[in-house]
């Protein structure tokens, strides 16, 4: 049985640049953040014996990222869910430290997606591959955002939900990174037309791009990366900073079913195993980082978290109640998430981070007094197969 | 003009081969287990439903109705880009597989969930693509 109090979250960075302009990689950006997290922490890299990547620094990460780091792990783990990975991780780390396998765990994470050019959400999928599912769906041209379109026209179908609706959450982010320096420098970077917060009139007269998603329901593809650093109690005690502890954790994937209903997502199978191992409820949560590489993306979530029942998002989130100094309802992306502050390509390590900033007491759109946060990410494409890593975090 | 092609499924993905044997003669073909009727679709090797599973292959009658859908209005890919805006959907067919698709022959704001449709072959050399029309 695990314990609320086997490892916690004492070192973080948010790699500040949205744009490094080809001259960083991302295995240098994931370098710099971890030696900065550390740093954070007060700690070294020789206190490190636990290593979590997805990848993304290129080749066989589990291979060569101690190797770049120039580090001796004793856990390594490979796990690549997308989006997601990083709360996997912390769960991870959080199992392994409490097994004694590791005392000091560092996530990082560094991508060049804005840099690169990379169509993220309106490339088509690349040539059909080996994969058998790949070479069922290639052929028809679906988009990303066109995946995630189709989980909000289903939504809209069964439950009555509408766009004013969804542009709640783009509202209520914006809103946030309009107080986040690095997010509105960030939007400044990747060329945003109008910087300035949103309405909802705004969002649904704004272009549509994968019907019925609207351009400001989508996620910008910005450079970035991070890191975090997960210890013991022990270790945690002596940190430079206040520890978040891991409290509990859940992972799970969907995927498309015959006959299976595409708006509950994955989520509503790992939230009740992390809300379950941390002795929390939904309703306790003053924090929701919430994965929004779209709008719809966060209302799917935001049920099957258990914030509302499924199919009474749309008018749950109605009224602004997810802004940070509005009650009835969790602080949702305090940082102004993918939607307007920082979206590489799999953007959970920064949902980690920003719960942990609230639960310091460092977020620029800080909550007062917030003590439990959830950080949830969605990796794939909610629309097909997906993965869910729910993760709650509290101060002491 | 455009004389880039959709991409064309590969006839030697080992699981989904078989399937894409059978639009070559305008099939449109799915797997149920014998023991426990489990629809399995895309077509693989082993039953999901069970471990000593007996797969056995039918033929839809093609018809069906549109899941959920999303008109593409902006798309990179060489081929897909110049078919804007152009209708993605899950489609139920009624034995039961769900196969991603496009809806065509109808504008974008005449297709609907709950639509009927029933599977149109697009032909090309190798094999022949399932999309669909409304009935």
């Amino acid at each position: 049985m695990s314990s609320d109090r086997d490892a916690a979250i004492v070192g973080i960075h948010e790699y500040p640049s949205r744009d490094v302009e080809g001259e960083v990689s991302p295995l240098q950006i994931k370098a710099e953040s971890a030696a900065r997290a550390l740093e954070d922490a007060g700690l070294n890299w020789s206190d490190v014996d636990a290593i979590y990547d997805a990848g993304d620094g290129g080749g066989m990460g589990g291979l060569n990222i101690a190797e770049y780091f120039g580090l001796k792990p004793n856990v390594i783990d490979t796990t690549n869910v997308g989006g997601s990975s990083y709360e996997f991780h912390a769960a991870h780390a959080k199992r392994d430290i409490a097994a004694g396998k590791a005392k000091v765990a560092l996530l990082t994470y560094g991508s060049t997606a804005h840099s690169n050019a990379r169509a993220i959400g309106v490339g088509g999928r690349g040539g059909p591959g080996m994969h058998p599912a790949e070479n069922m769906d290639a052929f028809a041209g679906m988009t990303l955002i066109a995946n995630y379109a189709m989980v909000a026209r289903r939504h809209m179908h069964q439950y009555g939900t509408t766009s004013e609706q969804l542009a709640e959450i783009s509202t209520a982010t914006r809103y946030h990174a309009m107080r986040n320096p690095e997010a509105v420098k960030a939007m400044e970077d990747l060329e945003f037309l109008d910087i300035r917060e949103t309405t909802i009139s705004d969002v649904v007269n704004s272009r549509m791009i994968a019907d019925p998603l609207h351009l400001l329901e989508c996620c910008m593809i910005s450079d970035g990366g991070g890191a975090v650093v997960i210890a013991s109690p022990e270790v945690a005690r002596d940190c430079r900073k206040p520890p978040v502890w891991i409290l509990g954790g859940g992972e799970a994937t969907k995927y498309p079913e015959n006959g299976g209903d595409i708006t509950t997502s994955a989520a509503a199978q790992s939230a009740p195993q992390a809300f379950g191992e941390a002795g929390v409820t939904p309703a306790e949560i003053d924090i929701a980082m919430v994965y929004d590489s779209f709008s719809i993306t966060v209302l799917t979530l935001l049920e099957d978290l258990g914030f509302c029942k499924k199919g009474e998002g749309g008018s749950w989130v109605q009224g602004g109640k997810l802004r940070f100094d509005q009650s009835g309802g969790p602080a949702l992306n305090t940082d102004g998430g993918g939607l307007s502050s920082n979206h590489p390509g799999m953007r959970g390590i920064f949902l980690l981070i920003e719960a942990a900033r609230q639960l310091r007491g460092e977020s620029t759109s800080q909550v007062a007094d917030a003590r439990l946060a959830v950080a949830h990410g969605n990796g794939g494409m909610l629309g097909s197969r997906h993965a869910a890593g729910t993760v709650i975090l509290g101060r002491d | 003009m455009n004389d880039v092609k959709r991409p064309i499924p590969r006839s030697d993905e080992p699981d989904t081969a078989a399937f894409w044997q059978g639009t070559k003669e305008k099939e449109f073909r799915y797997q149920q287990c014998k023991r426990c009727n489990t629809v399995v679709f895309y077509s693989r090797r082993h039953c999901t439903g069970c471990t000593d599973g007996e797969l056995e292959w039918k033929t839809s009658a093609g018809t069906g109705s549109v899941y959920t859908f999303s008109v593409v209005r902006q798309s990179y890919h060489p081929f897909f880009r110049n078919m804007v805006p152009y209708v993605v959907a899950w489609i139920d067919m009624d034995e039961g597989p769900r196969i991603l698709s496009n809806v065509t022959g109808v504008a974008p704001e005449d297709v609907s969930v709950g639509q009927k449709v029933q599977v149109e072959w697009e032909e090309h050399e190798t094999l022949n693509i399932p999309l669909f029309k409304p009935i």
